[in-house]
């Protein structure tokens, strides 16, 4: 214990500078996903057979092919096509991109459980496609959606160590650099294990209160 | 001010409207009357476009209701619908469900709004629930809110579908005691409704409607009282005398 302890005040610096990038990582896909899902998800409920057409084959290409291939597509193959990214923004494009899918499947999900009576309701006080969802449907959708929305949080956060593999030296692959210098394998990844767990637990109490309030009428 | 001409509506393989004439003119209070699946919601939401139909014509004050159509928002407006469900947004208190159209679609000044929504739920009886939330209202004051949500608009017409049908029987009277006051002011209306007690006291005009068509129509009195037609004498002598 004692050893683990002097290994954690030596490495732990190092580590959080790798937490840094996760969390980077993590918040620029967030934010990436959740629009990029939000424009899918809208198309697909738009009633308009390209766009829904389109959003839902765009969905299925992105969720069939595995994160980590998406990212080397980004890092190692577009330089070919002639757009270079550093490994940061293809690995916050990368993971955004591969979880808009997810996002969009889940707001998809919530828009269509608002009863169709809503719908009906702002119709007849002669509000059109884009004033009912932004006062009716998506403010309602938006509870059943959140509690889904945290778990997608903590996956992403846990998957953002994906982007190690392109070379973005987050938490995981600082863990993995310091253990192969060091040798203290034990010490390294217990601390990192500890230290993904510790930003996820928040996540989890995020979640469990989005529970609570979607339970609410 | 409403017009059907020989209006027809299929679900899939069912026609439910076959042909459809009919007009309600300004202030007149209609009654449509008939068993379940005879197409008497259809006629009320062709009406205000929440469905299309096939064939014939619909018109509002000459204006034809065609869905797709940039007219259909201001057919709306004129024309507004209660539903039998209340429809209300849950996620909105009692004032800002009846000031929601006028804000938003009618783009009125806030505070002028909540000043007339205010009003409106004082004249469906429910000064003091403005900022109530729906699942805090009885179904009975919920459709009131609805009947105040469809006035706020300033409609020229109000369509109601089975507006007292999800209602608890104690509760039925108070929302058709609101729309008798509708009535009474000069409101036109268009009733889709199994009240009969109703239908023979407020109701200008009578349809029967079975299977599709107008099977009888005329005066509340005659037509509810005196049916010429077997069908209806059959439905009324049913509805009346369940037992």
């Amino acid at each position: 214990m004692q050893s683990f302890l002097r290994d954690a005040a030596e490495f732990l610096p190092i580590l959080l500078q790798g937490v840094g990038l996760t969390l980077l990582v993590t918040v620029g896909a967030l934010v990436l996903s959740t629009l990029l899902g939000l424009v899918w998800a809208v198309m697909r409920v738009s009633g308009i057979g390209l766009l829904s057409g389109l959003s839902a084959t765009l969905v299925n290409v992105i969720r069939g092919i595995p994160i980590i291939v998406q990212l080397f597509y980004l890092y190692f193959v577009m330089p070919d096509l002639g757009v270079s990214l550093t490994a940061l923004q293809a690995a916050i494009i990368g993971l955004g991109v591969a979880y808009s899918a997810y996002q969009a499947e889940n707001f998809r999900a919530g828009i269509q459980a608002i009863d169709k009576g809503q719908i009906e309701a702002a119709q007849s006080i002669g509000m059109g496609w884009w004033l009912t969802m932004r006062r009716v449907i998506l403010p309602q959708a938006v509870r059943i959606v959140l509690p889904p929305y945290g778990n997608i949080m903590i996956m992403m956060l846990k998957d953002s160590s994906q982007a190690s593999t392109i070379t973005v030296a987050e938490l995981a692959l600082q863990g993995k650099l310091i253990a192969s210098a060091s040798f203290k394998n034990t010490s390294v990844f217990t601390l990192v294990a500890l230290m993904y767990l510790a930003m996820s637990i928040p996540l989890i109490l995020l979640v469990r209160h989005f529970e609570k309030k979607a339970g609410k009428p | 001010m409403i017009e059907l001409k020989g209006v027809r509506k299929r679900f899939g393989a069912v026609e439910v409207l076959k042909g459809i004439d009919a007009s309600v003119a300004k202030g007149e209070v209609v009654c449509i009357i008939g068993p379940s699946g005879s197409g008497k919601s259809t006629i009320l939401r062709c009406i205000n476009g929440l469905e299309t139909y096939e064939a014939g014509e619909i018109t509002v004050d000459g204006t034809r209701v065609d869905r797709a159509a940039r007219s259909i928002v201001e057919i709306r407006s004129r024309v507004s619908m209660v539903f039998q469900r209340f429809n209300l947004f849950p996620h909105r208190t009692a004032l800002e469900n009846v000031i929601e159209g006028p804000v938003f679609v009618k783009r009125q000044p806030r505070a002028e709004a909540a000043e007339r929504g205010r009003a409106l739920l004082a004249r469906v009886g429910l000064a003091d629930k403005a900022e109530a939330r729906p699942s805090q209202l009885s179904g009975g004051q919920q459709q009131r809110v609805a009947i105040a949500r469809a006035l706020a608009m300033q409609p020229q017409a109000i369509l109601f579908d089975e507006p007292t049908s999800a209602l608890d029987p104690e509760l039925v009277g108070e929302v058709l005691a609101v729309m008798r006051g509708l009535a009474e002011d000069g409101m036109t209306m268009v009733v889709v409704t199994h009240e009969m007690g109703f239908a023979r006291e407020v109701a200008d005009r009578v349809l029967f409607i079975d299977g599709g068509v107008i099977v009888e129509q005329g005066p509340a009195k005659s037509v509810l009282s005196q049916p010429s037609h077997p069908r209806t004498q059959d439905f009324l002598r049913r509805v009346l005398h369940p037992l």
